[in-house]
């Protein structure tokens, strides 16, 4: 295992992940082989051995999901990582990992669908890791990484927070950032003031109160008030953990607001852009879950027009919409997923000077 | 001075099960909290609850109790397992968890050899949801779901559980036992013990089948569910020991 030092390794976005897990203390890693994330579990079925870890390659995503279950109830750190059909698999176990309010951190490489789609990269699943995948009603944390430094650095937050707010969380990337290779700083693990872990299973001693964790509630009331108190833990990471970046929005006339991958070329057409003289900038969510909603209302005081660009149909642009103030414009501009729909920055440059030239 | 002869053991709560009259879920409960406390190991002993009558394992056994999706506690109980290596896990499933929803997460774990133990409980029907056709379900028994009688030729045979997972590498000991009669019940009690020395000797994955019955969703009362454990079950499933690599 490489030990955090700070000198720059070039590695793919997918490896990156796999060794911030490391990093951050994670020894439990269940897997299943599909394309683009296998570079996830091939990582760390060699390390982990070494440091003592458990890999298991697993009979499927739902048997994966379960024992990230299982190993988070004892309060491990534990992690799985897969793509489009493969999280649709685990869709079950994260809704009663949300439902037993436990910790684990999901990957999910995108890849284009619906069903076995393709291998290209997509930002269609941003519905289905944003609004709560599976069945009841929750959130989970999710982080969308755009370069391979952030896969490292969101994969070791992702941990973070998940133990802290007691959720699952996801790392959103595509298989453009888990396939390329970058330089990269191995940060060491943030020093974090983490929760202790009194409601694992963990054998009841005598005079030590059953820990149970389950996410069945058949009391009158019982079921609402978990999802309360939910609600007010959302609340709060809203109010504590909305991450972003923004680049040139001080003067901007027109922002373009992407994520992961879409942001890398928007910032190329953006850069385009300023030498043509627009005055573009752009509006990067870190956290798309929680959604910088706040910074988004803040900046449509002044700046009246977002494109929204998406590879996709059109998914995150409905949280921008719901973000900014009602007299700013949102335009979106998208392509499905698939071979071939990755937009050039000189197409995205037109984007924005058609809608500049419209704003003028 | 009068002399207590029997008691509620340990692991389990002084409280009243949900249990239906007749139900052998309180004998199996009964035997695995016994077996618990004669190796000394409630402080030790993580449970996976699964879905159906036995979700409630948590109110019942006093060991710490993580709830697992419906057919997932064996992949629960692998990944509690390999992070809690020093603690006894196990899981206790019903017939539709085990063997239909979640025949893959069974077959997988049994042959990983992980080591925990499974308990197994065979009523031939779906308790909690009332009564329907389970993957256990006897050749032209009715239920809710197969009101004609279970149509081999359409809906397959019941699987014999006990049987194919013997056949597994990764099995270390394989038994099914029945609670309709005392010798059985005490049989099943050495069986059930020798699924935990199993574990507690880290010889690897051990599985216990319990045949039991369902008076409310069989129709029957209590003596004549028991009496049909009898008469219809064990001639079906034969009682017996499938595996035992270390012949405990």
């Amino acid at each position: 295992m490489p030990t955090a030092t700070l000198e720059k390794i070039f590695v793919k976005g997918n490896e990156a992940v796999a060794m911030a897990a490391l990093e951050a203390g994670c020894r439990c890693y269940f897997g299943y082989p599909i394309t683009p994330q296998s570079d996830i579990p091939e990582y760390l079925s060699r390390e982990l051995p070494g440091l003592g870890g458990e890999f298991i390659q697993a009979e499927s995503e739902i048997g994966a999901i379960n024992m990230l279950l299982g190993a988070s109830a004892t309060g491990a750190r534990a992690m799985t990582s897969s793509s489009g059909p493969g999280i649709s698999l685990k869709q079950e176990g994260i809704s009663y990992m949300a439902g037993s309010e436990l910790p684990g951190v999901i990957v999910d490489i995108m890849r284009a669908g619906p069903g076995l789609g393709g291998i290209d990269a997509s930002q269609a699943d941003y519905f289905q890791a944003t609004k709560g995948g599976g069945h009841g009603g929750y959130r989970i944390i999710v982080l969308a990484p755009a370069s391979v430094q952030e896969m490292y650095d969101l994969t070791m937050l992702a941990f973070d927070l998940s133990d802290i707010y007691r959720m699952p969380a996801m790392v959103l990337a595509d298989s453009v950032i888990g396939q390329m290779k970058e330089s990269v700083t191995p940060n060491p693990r943030p020093q974090v003031v983490l929760p202790s872990k009194e409601w694992v299973v963990r054998g009841r001693a005598d005079g030590e109160p059953q820990n149970v964790v389950k996410s069945l509630y058949l009391g009158d009331g019982e079921m609402e008030a978990f999802h309360w108190k939910m609600q007010s833990r959302y609340q709060e990471l809203a109010d504590k953990e909305c991450r972003w970046e923004e680049v040139c929005t001080s003067d901007a006339e027109l922002i373009v607001t992407a994520f992961g991958s879409t942001s890398r070329i928007a910032k190329t057409a953006i850069a385009m852009a300023r030498e043509a003289g627009m005055k573009v900038g752009l509006m990067r969510p870190i956290t798309l879950f929680p959604f910088p909603r706040k910074a988004y209302a803040a900046l449509s005081v002044r700046c009246k027009l977002f494109l929204d660009i998406e590879l996709s149909t059109g998914q995150m642009v409905d949280d921008v919409r719901l973000s900014v103030a009602r007299d700013a414009d949102v335009i979106f501009y998208g392509r499905p997923p698939g071979a071939g729909s990755l937009p050039t920055p000189e197409e995205l440059f037109e984007q924005i000077r058609k809608n500049y030239r419209a704003c003028a | 001075m009068m002399k207590q002869v029997f008691t509620r053991p340990e692991s389990l709560k002084d409280v009243s099960t949900h249990f239906c009259p007749g139900c052998h879920h309180g004998s199996v409960h009964r035997l695995v909290a016994e077996a618990l406390d004669e190796f000394g190991l409630r402080s030790q002993t993580i449970g996976v609850a699964s879905v159906g009558c036995s979700v409630f394992l948590y109110g019942y056994f006093d060991v710490d109790v993580i709830e697992a999706p419906h057919g997932r506690a064996p992949a629960v109980a692998t990944g509690a397992k390999r992070a809690r290596p020093d603690r006894i896990v196990f899981t206790y499933q019903g017939d539709g968890d085990l063997a239909a929803i979640g025949m893959s997460e069974i077959i997988h774990a049994a042959n990983r050899g992980e080591d925990i133990t499974v308990i197994f409980v065979n009523n031939t029907t779906y308790g909690m949801t009332g009564g329907q056709m389970a993957p256990t379900t006897l050749p032209g028994q009715k239920t809710s779901t197969s009101p004609f009688g279970r149509d081999t030729s359409k809906d397959g045979s019941p699987f014999k559980m006990a049987e194919l997972l013997s056949n597994l590498d990764g099995v270390a000991f394989s038994a099914r036992v029945a609670l309709n009669n005392p010798k059985n019940v005490l049989n099943a009690k050495k069986m059930i013990k020798n699924a935990f020395r199993y574990q507690v000797e880290k010889k690897g994955f051990s599985f216990i089948e319990a045949l039991a019955s369902c008076p409310t969703n069989w129709g029957m009362n209590p003596l004549d569910a028991n009496q049909r454990v009898t008469d219809e079950l064990i001639p079906y499933f034969p009682l017996g020991i499938y595996k035992n690599t270390a012949n405990m």
